[in-house]
């Protein structure tokens, strides 16, 4: 098996309900992907909120059918031959609330485990383990509704370990988890990868640091599309040569981001409000640009409060692909949606 | 932790029956652990029965009629259990993110709803046993049954009819989305009455009766109904044999149909993208 998962100009577009029967619409979910995984990689696929991550999980998990092109996974044709690749995968979603909150985090992930044929002595060995390894081994005979957000999410990624696929799926995994949880979870993934080279994990965050800490390699998607694929290295690499600041200012007096987007050697500029002021985020294409950045800024009365230059982050990849921040795009989905 | 050696895993039929034990447990096992069905399941069926045994009572009906209502209640317990958790089941699953991984599981989904129906008639069985004995013990009700095995092979087939009934509904429920719920509204008291659930189903004209008897607790009810009581055989609606002989075909047509529609629920899920999805 040269790929784990290979796809091909993976297509999937949605026909949507309008208000009235007429009013049909179509969104195209994915577009023209092709990707290649090797078997004993971490891959990510990085983006915002509506990117199309879960849809392309949905069909590398058999759980869809695209509309054009075509996916491998452990070396079997998603649509042609789902049957053999279900004993091979599982899949574990971001806030999920499967199983069943009256069984406890045992039992859950018991019944789970027969699904997939597992002997029952052998599942609790390794529901035991794999609760130890998560920090929930005092939990196990917890009813699974008197777990909080967080460990109920542990509970999940232990179902999509337990059963020891060839290719895991998580989507989000760490969602509404506080920062030690996210961490434990992190490590763990990435040993699980690492403990045996046939496996392989593919990854959806719109976390850029959890993409750049765990990813072998990484594809940053964005409405559908396919941006970039490499490792976060060269990734970040590719914004080697720029400069990248941050400016901490008081607030704008009105001045628009347009003044920026027009000034030469200004790639991109995103801004946020901060504390009554506003945090400026610029990819120059060189640093004396920032002179006409600065004098820009004091004609207007505006302070500059704090100024750092910083390395390259997958974020700064992603405002350089995109235009805007993730937060940017996801906002203007949020609003296209209401 | 250290490097796991993969695991050898069950197929086929072990696998099947894996399925099917599995997602019976819930069922069997964690519905008892909230005491509050002993209240909903058990003292509230029994007072629906009360209110008719003393009608019966005021009107002078006679002493079987008592026990045909105990026994209808009983069986109420099975039709509910069908209702709220066979044919609207498959809907809770999608909604709680279960159903996504039920499909993308190596099993089969027909083990999947045959463990939901097993676990449902174990656990409905428990609840219809109680409200037996006790309705029995309040009315003083007295049984001669003519034949155990036909009795038990007449529950056994009404209880395949009708929990095959309900694995095909739980498909064409979850086709059917939101509106499920109110379909299980629907047809929880119109299906209390021309079942026969408190009175035998011979009240009804023949063609009522005919058209109620695709609910197969109908004839189930009467052919217990008849099997249990020295004058239940002249109250009932057809005779024993010719009844079980529609359980018989009742129960194939049902568990094909389920068969059927839970493939093209599958298919469909697949191609739309919707059954799977709570959120689109």
């Amino acid at each position: 098996m040269d790929f784990a998962i290979r796809t091909d100009n993976l297509g999937r577009v949605y026909k949507l309900r309008g208000a009235k029967k007429t009013e049909a619409r179509q969104l195209v979910a994915l577009q023209d992907v092709s990707i290649e995984i090797r078997p004993g990689e971490l891959f990510g696929l990085l983006g915002p909120n509506g990117a199309g991550k879960t849809t392309l999980i949905k069909i590398l998990t058999t759980l869809l059918s695209p509309t054009t092109g075509r996916a491998w996974v452990a070396g079997y044709d998603v649509s042609q031959e789902p049957e053999k690749i279900r004993p091979r995968i599982n899949m574990v979603s971001g806030g999920e609330s499967s199983g069943y909150g009256l069984l406890t985090v045992r039992e859950n992930l018991w019944m789970f485990s027969q699904f997939y044929g597992l002997p029952s002595k052998e599942a609790n060995r390794r529901i035991k383990e794999l609760l130890e390894v998560v920090g929930m081994s005092d939990r196990l005979n917890t009813k699974s509704s008197d777990l909080s957000t967080g460990l109920r999410q542990k509970m999940n990624i232990v179902r999509g370990f337990l059963t020891d696929p060839d290719v895991l799926f998580l989507d989000e995994p760490t969602v509404g988890l506080d920062v030690g949880a996210a961490r434990d979870v992190r490590r763990f993934i990435r040993r699980w990868v690492d403990e045996d080279p046939s496996r392989t994990l593919l990854l959806t965050t719109h976390y850029m640091v959890e993409a750049d800490e765990l990813c072998d390699r990484a594809a940053i998607i964005n409405q559908g599309k396919v941006l970039a694929c490499d490792t976060p290295a060269n990734l970040k690499h590719t914004l080697q040569r720029d400069a990248i600041f941050r400016l901490e200012v008081s607030p704008m007096n009105g001045l628009g981001m347009d003044v920026f987007e027009t000034m030469p050697g200004v790639k991109q500029v995103v801004h946020h409000a901060k504390d009554g002021g506003s945090l400026l985020e610029f990819i120059l294409e060189e640093e004396p640009v920032l002179g006409s950045v600065v004098t820009a800024l004091t004609s207007e009365n505006i302070r500059i409060l704090n100024l750092q230059k910083r390395e390259p982050t997958l974020e700064d990849v992603f405002v350089d692909l995109v235009g805007r921040s993730m937060e940017e795009v996801e906002r203007g989905s949020a609003k296209q949606d209401q | 932790m250290a490097v796991q050696s993969r695991i050898s895993k069950s197929a086929g039929w072990r696998l099947f029956l894996k399925t099917v034990i599995a997602r019976a447990y819930p069922r069997v096992v964690a519905q008892q652990r909230e005491k509050s069905w002993m209240f909903f399941d058990i003292l509230l069926p029994l007072l629906a029965v009360s209110a008719y045994v003393f009608v019966y009572r005021a009107i002078g009906a006679p002493q079987e009629f008592i026990g045909f209502v105990v026994i209808g209640g009983a069986m109420t317990a099975f039709w509910m259990n069908i209702l709220w958790s066979m044919s609207s089941q498959l809907y809770w699953e999608k909604e709680m993110g279960n159903l996504a991984l039920y499909i993308i599981a190596p099993n089969s989904m027909m083990a999947i709803l045959l463990g939901m129906a097993l676990g449902g008639m174990l656990a409905t069985a428990l609840r219809a046993l109680a409200i037996t004995i006790l309705g029995s013990w309040f009315f003083q009700v007295s049984y001669q049954v003519a034949s155990f095995p036909l009795l038990f092979s007449v529950f056994l087939l009404a209880m395949i009819a009708l929990y095959g009934m309900g694995m095909m509904a739980a498909s064409l429920f979850l086709l059917l989305g939101r509106e499920a719920w109110h379909l299980s509204h629907l047809a929880q008291e119109p299906v209390y009455l021309v079942s026969g659930f408190y009175f035998p189903i011979r009240s009804f004209n023949f063609w009522v009766a005919a058209a109620a008897s695709i609910i197969p607790l109908t004839l189930g009810l009467d052919a217990m109904r008849q099997l249990v009581f020295p004058s239940g055989a002249a109250l009932g609606f057809l005779t024993v044999n010719v009844e079980i002989a529609i359980l018989v075909l009742l129960g194939g047509i049902f568990l094909l149909a389920a068969r059927y529609l839970l493939a093209h629920m599958e298919k469909l899920a697949i191609q739309e993208g919707r059954l799977t999805e709570s959120r689109r």
